[in-house]
């Protein structure tokens, strides 16, 4: 099987990544410095994880100081299927990456950055896995900065209607895979039920936001596990989210 | 535990978990992971984990039920009719400046 390693593909196929990145980091941004982080530590967040749901879950944790525990199992069941696509993806990689190459490699591995990886029919070169994550890298972390700073000059009517952005690209990721599957829709309404349980029920709402997230993805997705099986073809090449 | 310290190791905990899950099975990892259950159960985590940071914080979002409530049903909409991230992202942002805007002047 031959190889890809071209420079100028990876750069042309990461730049719709890297610009749609810095709309939803800018979004992070925004919301990062609305919880009470500087703008400094949002970019810290930024630069040294790649991961939307991941950063989003974790910043109200580290605004109001929560646990490291709590910090950590939330990183842990959110970012859990990127342990499936780098099992993927090691197996995509081409004879040019080396063992150094593959540190490098596994921080980029992103939902769309996989995507676009493995949806090439040849093995993976070790330029053309950089290039791709170089403008999504950038996208990402000016992105979030870009909000920060915005976030902490413009007035406070902009900030609130600006919030409202991040759950909005939720919807607009959660919709077509419920307009697509009814078992996938069945779990994001058992999942938003439960939320909402877990948010206005007095002796539910002494649970940590963390925590919420934590119990509802383990619960809900085992259920449905059991109930409704995905078929045994790869999911991971059609069904890469967010 | 002062503030600077703090942040430095939540985000050394939150990176290096992350960075983890992703590295050891780059690293080690060679045959595919067969199991249905845990290729099922992955499957669905994205989904729930989006949904549960989603709702019902979308609502609470903008400091008022009315403009929260409405944002999502214009998102909602737009996003069945087949929209993308961008459009779905800026209506809600319009959406939420009128309804305020309409409660200054009420």
């Amino acid at each position: 099987m031959n190889e890809n390693n071209n420079l100028r593909m990876g750069l042309r196929d990461g730049l719709p990544i890297g610009i749609g990145y810095f709309a939803i980091s800018l979004a992070f941004g925004l919301y990062a410095v609305s919880l009470g982080l500087t703008w400094g530590e949002s970019l810290f967040i930024s630069m040294f994880n790649l991961t939307s749901a991941g950063q989003i879950a974790a910043a109200p944790i580290i605004a109001s100081g929560g646990s490291f525990l709590e910090l950590a199992l939330t990183q842990l069941v959110i970012n859990a299927r990127y342990a499936l696509m780098s099992v993927s993806l090691s197996q995509r990689l081409g004879r040019s990456v080396r063992l150094r190459d593959r540190f490098l490699i596994a921080f980029a591995n992103t939902d769309e950055i996989f995507a676009v990886a493995c949806g090439k029919e040849s093995l993976l070169g070790r330029r053309y896995l950089f290039s791709l994550a170089l403008y999504p890298y950038l996208g990402w972390t000016l992105g979030t900065l870009s909000g920060a700073l915005l976030g902490s000059i413009l007035p406070e009517f902009m900030t609130t209607a600006l919030s409202v952005a991040l759950y909005a690209m939720f919807i607009a990721i959660l919709m077509p895979a419920a307009k697509a599957s009814r078992p996938t829709a069945l779990c994001i309404l058992s999942a938003i039920a439960l939320s909402c349980a877990f948010r206005f029920i007095p002796f539910l709402s002494v649970v940590p936001s963390g925590m919420v997230i934590v119990i509802i993805a383990v619960l809900v997705s085992v259920v449905f596990a059991l109930i409704a099986p995905v078929p045994d073809n790869d999911p991971w090449r059609e069904e890469a989210t967010e | 535990m002062t503030r600077p310290i703090y942040f430095i190791i939540a985000l050394t905990v939150m990176a290096l978990v992350t960075y983890l899950i992703r590295l050891i099975p780059l690293l080690f990892v060679r045959r595919r992971i067969t199991n249905r259950f845990i290729r099922s159960f992955l499957f669905y985590v994205p989904y729930t984990v989006l949904s549960a940071i989603a709702f019902p914080a979308i609502f609470l979002s903008t400091g008022n039920l009315i403009s929260g409530v409405v944002a999502t049903l214009v998102c909602l909409l737009l996003a069945y009719r087949g929209r993308g991230l961008i459009p779905c992202m800026l209506a809600s942002i319009i959406t939420v400046l009128i309804i305020e805007g309409i409660i200054l002047i009420i």
